[in-house]
């Protein structure tokens, strides 16, 4: 037998084997959730990269900013809630103001706003600084989904932790009154806006989680070092209410703000503008979002895996 | 892999000149079962990873070798599609890295990166890859447990990943590598930091998977084991491929350096003396154990038909004879030159 024979015999046998492979492949592929590349399947990945992310965010060491952060505010309104005697006589109504003004001042602008920084900011620069992001560049799974399910991972982490932190401090806020006016809080939170309140700051805080979420998804994806663009936003977002109207759209608390329950003051430097309606300012908030995690992911899927350069 | 030679011209001088192959390209007759690099070019910034690299590499077990820098973990990640090519087209199996869905079914890669998620389990690292292939809870967790298994590491895949010694994590890394059975396994080094027991049952494991049919690159810096273990080897060298095919045909193709040849007979020296006469012998040099000789020839047929006519005429007791140079280690002194490992840069 000729090398040459030989040699195509043996790469016979290889190919035959290959296809062996590929069998063992396909038997593999039966104990998928389902067929590879289906929408069921991206479903899937997604999910269990979003279960990992929020695993990792929650659970681990590097949840401390995040949830340091969302502390604040309970700490704050439990002071309040222990203290309050010492700040006069106060009424429902001024509480339902101070807590208006400290959502707005504080949870908002520094709380949600930094809290996201640190949760969204890391989502992929962690994994390239601790050099793991080559296991999610390695599995079956499009770079998009990764990325989607990456942002939906950190999404439901400062649900989670600011959602929590919104509710608690609200209650917080009002606790107070079960002894000194129990009528009162009665009548807000039973024949009252009380509960409706709740759930617009709520959905503010969710609607915040999204689009500063995706504003620092898309700022890591774009630059080594996200602090100085994001102490760029938070400066743009700080000085809204001194922007021109055509100015002012272009952010995210423009919109969050006109779906606040409670109006307040911005002062006498304030430039007015029209504020938008919920229908307007809740589709602009998402599709704000879903532009800037859609251009994200556009940069994502040309990512490479150089650590020594980052 | 075709078996050819590349670039044999400048084999002596470093940087290597781009080699001149023309072989099967993706696409082509074959590329289905193949991985292809077509052409491919990949430039860090103005430092060159690899330089217009052809190669068409078949089933079985092909070793990467290379010194440190020479463009070996950049083949590794073009192919894998951790970083993408400047110029060319990498494929594996039919497959390119635009296909993620598909690519990353058939490849798995554990690559020289020691580092791993935090606080993770060795179970946990697996089933989590897998479960983000797709597969059922049910399913992840079984294929997790019989690649950690195959690796030897039962006992420990409950503890921290980050309590494992360098061995146990080139093995949970190549455990994750496997678990999902892929049908081209890709390897970075993957015997660094291994004892020599944990190295044999590797060893083991990587024949077990080329018997299989599987495609398994594999680097190392360990001459003699990438000698024992590949069917085929691809020198590189400064982001060139200098050689490449099985170690044998490369060889022969280095021809500015004689062939050596070890033959050991019950009279070695009345043999050395009656080589000294024949053309086709360019040296002979008694072997330190004075039971055999090294013979240096340029035209080893040739040299075949001398000794078979010497031994009948001397009536010589032949014990052995076998090439002295023909496996990676000379080959790479004599294409590459040096030893591994020396230089820096990227691998």
């Amino acid at each position: 037998m000729s090398e040459a024979t030989a040699l195509h015999e043996t790469e016979h046998e290889g190919m035959a084997a290959t296809a062996e492979v590929a069998h063992g492949a396909a038997s593999a592929d039966s104990e998928l959730v389902a067929a590879p590349g289906s929408r069921r399947m991206r479903w899937a990945q997604w999910w269990a990269v979003t279960r990992g992310e929020v695993a990792r965010q929650i659970l681990r060491r590097r949840a401390i900013g995040a949830l340091g952060l969302a502390l604040l505010p309970v700490l704050m309104f439990s002071a309040w809630a222990l203290f309050s005697a010492s700040f006069g006589d106060p009424s429902v109504g001024d509480s339902r103001l101070m807590y208006a003004v400290i959502y707005q001042g504080f949870i908002l602008n520094l709380v949600i706003f930094f809290g996201s920084v640190v949760i969204f900011s890391t989502l992929v620069r962690r994994e390239m600084r601790d050099r793991t992001l080559h296991y999610h560049f390695l599995s079956p799974v499009r770079r998009e989904v990764l990325l989607l399910g990456k942002y939906a991972g950190g999404v439901i982490t400062a649900w989670i932790l600011f959602g929590l932190s919104t509710l608690v401090s609200y209650a917080l806020c009002f606790t107070p009154f079960l002894s000194q006016a129990p009528v009162e809080l009665q009548g807000f939170f039973f024949d009252g806006p009380g509960f409706a309140h709740a759930g617009s700051y709520l959905l503010v805080t969710a609607l915040a989680a999204l689009g500063y979420g995706a504003v620092f998804v898309f700022l890591a994806m774009f630059f080594k070092n996200p602090v100085i663009p994001a102490l760029a936003v938070f400066g743009w977002e700080a000085a809204n209410f001194l922007l021109p109207p055509a100015l002012k759209k272009i952010s995210v608390i423009h919109y969050l703000v006109s779906l606040l329950p409670v109006p307040v003051p911005e002062g006498p430097f304030a430039m007015l503008s029209e504020i938008p309606p919920p229908w307007i300012a809740v589709p602009a908030l998402l599709a704000l979002s879903a532009v800037l995690v859609g251009l994200a992911a556009w940069k994502f899927r040309r990512q490479e895996i150089l650590y020594g350069e980052d | 892999m075709s078996g050819a030679v590349a670039g044999m011209a400048a084999a002596d001088t470093a940087p290597k000149a781009p080699p001149a192959v023309s072989r099967t390209t993706s696409g082509g007759p074959g590329a289905g079962g193949r991985l292809v690099f077509s052409d491919v070019s990949k430039f860090y910034g103005e430092v060159l990873g690899v330089n217009k690299v052809d190669l068409d590499v078949a089933p079985g077990i092909t070793g990467l070798v290379g010194p440190n820098g020479s463009g070996k973990t950049t083949l590794m990640n073009l192919l894998s599609g951790l970083l993408r090519p400047d110029r060319g087209r990498v494929s594996v199996l039919g497959v390119t890295v635009d296909q993620p869905e598909e690519l990353f079914r058939l490849i798995g890669y554990a690559t020289q990166y020691d580092a791993f998620p935090r606080r993770m389990s060795g179970f946990q690292f697996v089933r989590d890859s897998l479960r983000q292939h797709g597969f059922t809870p049910a399913a992840a967790e079984t294929l997790a447990r019989q690649a950690i298994a195959r690796v030897g590491l039962e006992e420990a895949a409950g503890r921290k990943v980050a309590g494992y010694s360098k061995g146990m994590r080139q093995r949970i890394k190549l455990a994750r590598a496997i678990a999902h059975r892929p049908a081209v396994l890709i390897l970075d080094e993957p015997l660094n930091g291994l004892d020599p027991m944990a190295r044999a049952d590797m060893i083991d494991l990587f024949r077990r998977q080329a018997a299989d049919g599987l495609h398994v690159l594999i680097s190392s810096h360990i001459l003699h084991e990438v000698d024992d273990l590949s069917d085929r080897v691809v020198f590189i060298d400064g982001g060139y491929v200098v050689a490449e095919g099985r170690v044998e045909g490369v060889r022969e193709e280095v021809e500015e350096e004689p062939i050596q040849v070890l033959v050991r007979c019950d009279r070695p020296a009345l043999l050395a003396s009656r080589l000294f006469t024949s053309d086709h012998v360019s040296g002979v040099t008694l072997h330190d154990d004075r039971q055999g000789l090294l013979v240096a020839t340029r035209d080893a047929d040739s040299f075949y038909l001398d000794l078979n006519r010497l031994v009948l005429e001397d009536g010589l007791v032949v014990e052995q004879v076998a090439p002295a140079d023909a496996d990676v280690g000379a080959v790479y002194r004599y294409l590459i030159g040096g030893e591994m490992g020396k230089t820096g840069g990227r691998g």
